[in-house]
């Protein structure tokens, strides 16, 4: 039987994936992709919450799908800044972009 | 409400300095005139007022006039308040200041006839007048304290009146030009550092008692045990005596008096002899509750006037220049008031009149004290007036070019003439009665202070004389005209100068050309009433009768057995001896020269050296307190403490942070992932933290 913490590790899971890709690689799209990982992980806490704790509620689903909506809002805008860092600096590398520092 | 009268007192006099430095300094310079008669007339309603005063005070059954107090500032509990304190003591101040001041002032339009300066002259004077007015009107230490900075302030601005040099001066005169200014100064800073004391004294009184009211603070010390028992009377006495002694020039800060002569004559006559100086000595007397309670300050206060009396008498000994002659006349004899208030002030600590209400004892002990300042203005100002008119004929001040000035200037040579015996002390001039009470206080109380006394009364005698002699009798020895030309001018008499030395003369005193004249008739008249005063101001306490003005109960005697009857007891006669003894000296050595004057500076050479130069003190204090105390000691080590530690503390600061600034921007290295490494960490340490300690 699929129980509530069956789900919780799964988002727990994926949230870690997508943190360490969020934090260790060095390409922008993957950093990219990584965060969209560790939306939809807590979109799947936030659904498996929902069903298991006030299934008479939808609170949780439509939260989740605001989530969506406010991820395809900030991939439009991160890919934006890609494709211009791109175009400063030929490459996508993180590494490369420390203008902010000292 | 006739009891707000007193106030008009302060207040026209101040009207009278608005308007002439507000309205007619700016819009009316040529009716300079102008400003004259309305300080007179300011001057002479507050006269006026201040009589209807003393009367009035005198009629009222507790010797006091009930005055109405404003409040003033309200910060919480603390509520200051402006009022005034009239009472006996007040009054005669009040009647002193206003009538000298108004003599000096009908007297300066004479003297200051012609000079650029005369509407800033009166703006000054009238200001002086005010702030005096406030000095002993007032009720509590904070505003007398306002009007005490105040006088200060217009001594300062008066004694500097020639700023710009003495009139006629010529470039190149350095002592000409900048002796004024560097006087103005002096007198300035030294008295200042006598105010440290009195306003530290005011900040303990009120630390300790919470209330600045004079009256208040005297019944404060008056309890047995209170708040101001045992040394904390002594330490606030002190420091109201070291106010006291810096204002009236007691020893060590006497230095500022005579160098404050570079002012005008008159101001002289009004502020550094006849009101301002005598100040400390009224300061001493309205905190006499304090004074009288504490047995240490009651003795220095009499020790200091003692010495002071004589130290000052042995340097005017020697003074070639008339005005310091004087000035170092009326340090002694503010001396002689200290000795009476100091001496007052000991009986009544020692508990001679126990059973005496406690105004009955202040009465007591200021009397003497407050009687020797009331005779002193008159003819001290008289003596002052005097020299000035003298000035005003020779264009000098220097004594070694008069002479023979009698026949010219008859009536300056008589009323200078009548000051000089009344300050002499000589029977029945006004001078004799209070010195001889002073005298016979001092000996009941002080034995060593006595004596300093008397030896005071031979020299001032002698130094008195010394100057009539010089000034007024023998032959004239060339004014300011030899003085131009030098030495084999001097014997020429100035009829005999010819037309280019007495225009060049002229021009080297634009103010007083040196014609020998009788002054006009605006400076004699002030001088005669205040001869007639310095003959009679006396006999006010013949019968008792100034004892009863301050508010004492003191048997009346008739005036003729108050007049004679004084010869019962030993002590006049000595000191008549003494001052006639004086006069006889001056009279041998300097009239009839039977006597060598060089001869006796030869025989007594270091004593002369020691008293011509003045103790060497303004060198010692130049030297060893302002070279070496202050700039090299004091103002070194604040120079120090500036730099190194206040600077040092903000540039420490500074450095600090630059450096943890240095430090600390190396974790700023701009990769977004490891600020998010550290986002992770601290929410994971937080959550751990969170499991370890519970919420």
């Amino acid at each position: 039987m699929v129980g509530l913490q069956h789900y919780i590790i799964l988002s727990a899971v994926l949230f870690c994936i997508g943190l360490y890709g969020a934090l260790a690689k060095r390409n922008a799209v993957i950093i990219l992709m990584s965060i969209e990982i560790m939306l939809n992980a807590a979109n799947v806490a936030l659904v498996a919450f929902s069903r298991y704790v006030t299934p008479q509620l939808l609170t949780g689903q439509i939260f989740a799908v605001f989530v969506m909506t406010v991820a395809a809002a900030e991939v439009a805008v991160g890919l934006a800044i890609i494709i211009a860092l791109y175009r400063q600096k030929e490459k996508v590398d993180v590494g490369e972009v420390d203008l902010m520092k000292w | 409400m006739p009891n707000q009268i007193p106030w008009l007192i302060l207040i026209i006099p101040f009207l009278s300095f608005v308007i002439n430095a507000l309205i007619l300094r700016p819009f009316f310079p040529r009716q300079h005139k102008l400003a004259g008669y309305v300080t007179i007339g300011a001057i002479g309603i507050a006269f006026a007022l201040s009589l209807w005063t003393l009367s009035a005070v005198t009629g009222s059954p507790e010797h006091k006039l009930d005055m109405e107090s404003f409040s003033w500032l309200k910060i919480g509990n603390l509520n200051i308040e402006i009022g005034l304190l009239i009472d006996g003591l007040t009054s005669v101040m009040l009647v002193v200041v206003t009538l000298v001041s108004l003599m000096v002032q009908i007297y300066s339009q004479g003297y200051m006839h012609g000079d650029a300066g005369y509407i800033r002259y009166y703006s000054w004077m009238s200001l002086f007048t005010t702030f005096m007015l406030v000095l002993v009107t007032s009720n509590s230490l904070l505003f007398m304290y306002l009007g005490w900075e105040g006088v200060g302030l217009c001594s300062y601005l008066l004694i500097g009146f020639w700023f710009h040099g003495r009139p006629g001066a010529k470039p190149g005169d350095a002592v000409g030009l900048y002796a004024p200014a560097n006087a103005a100064k002096k007198a300035f800073l030294v008295t200042r550092l006598g105010d440290v004391g009195f306003l530290l004294a005011i900040l303990y009184l009120f630390s300790k008692t919470g209330t600045f009211n004079i009256e208040a603070l005297g019944e404060a010390a008056a309890v047995k045990g209170g708040v101001l028992a045992g040394a904390a009377v002594t330490w606030a006495a002190l420091g109201i005596f070291a106010g006291a002694a810096g204002k009236s020039a007691q020893f060590p800060l006497h230095v500022w008096l005579p160098d404050a002569m570079e002012g005008p004559t008159p101001v002289s006559a009004l502020i550094h002899a006849a009101t301002m100086v005598a100040a400390g000595v009224f300061l001493v007397a309205r905190t006499m509750p304090i004074f009288m309670h504490s047995v240490e300050a009651a003795t220095v206060v009499a020790i200091i006037g003692g010495f002071t009396a004589i130290f000052a008498a042995s340097m005017g000994l020697v003074m070639n220049d008339i005005k310091r002659v004087i000035a170092y006349s009326t340090i002694s004899q503010l001396g002689y008031m200290m000795v009476a208030l100091g001496t007052g002030a000991l009986a009544v600590a020692q508990g001679a009149d126990a059973g005496k209400t406690q105004a009955a004892l202040v009465g007591l002990a200021v009397t003497i004290g407050i009687f020797h300042l009331f005779n002193h203005a008159f003819f001290k100002a008289l003596l002052f007036l005097g020299a000035g008119s003298v000035n005003h004929a020779t264009g000098t001040f220097d004594m070694r070019l008069m002479g023979g000035l009698r026949k010219h200037l008859p009536w300056t040579s008589t009323t200078f003439l009548i000051a000089a015996l009344s300050l002499a002390g000589i029977w029945p001039l006004a001078g004799f009665w209070s010195k001889d009470e002073i005298l016979a206080q001092a000996w009941e109380h002080h034995r060593l202070v006595f004596f300093l006394a008397l030896i005071t009364v031979f020299m001032t005698a002698f130094y008195i004389f010394r100057v009539y002699f010089l000034t007024f009798g023998g032959k004239y020895r060339g004014g300011e005209a030899a003085a131009v030309h030098g030495p084999a001018s001097i014997a020429r008499p100035p009829s005999h100068s010819t037309v280019a030395e007495r225009h060049e003369a002229a021009r080297s005193h634009d103010v007083h050309p040196p014609t020998l004249h009788e002054a006009p008739g605006v400076m004699v008249a002030p001088m005669v009433v205040l001869s007639v005063l310095a003959v009679i101001s006396g006999w006010f306490n013949l019968t008792g009768g100034f004892a009863r003005l301050l508010g004492e109960e003191e048997a009346g005697h008739g005036i003729v057995s108050g007049l004679f009857g004084i010869f019962a007891h030993p002590l006049p006669w000595i000191s008549l001896v003494l001052a006639g003894g004086g006069i006889f000296l001056a009279y041998a050595m300097y009239s009839k020269k039977w006597v060598s004057a060089e001869a006796v500076g030869r025989a007594f050479k270091p004593l002369y050296a020691l008293f011509s130069h003045k103790y060497w003190l303004d060198e010692a204090y130049e030297r060893g307190v302002v070279s070496l105390g202050l700039i090299g000691g004091f103002f070194r080590g604040l120079a120090f403490f500036d730099s190194k530690g206040v600077d040092g503390a903000v540039n420490g600061a500074a450095q600090g942070t630059a450096g943890a600034g240095r430090l600390l921007r190396r974790a700023q290295s701009g990769q977004l992932q490891l600020y998010g490494m550290a986002i992770v960490v601290g929410i994971i340490a937080v959550i751990v933290g969170v499991f370890i300690f519970g919420a």
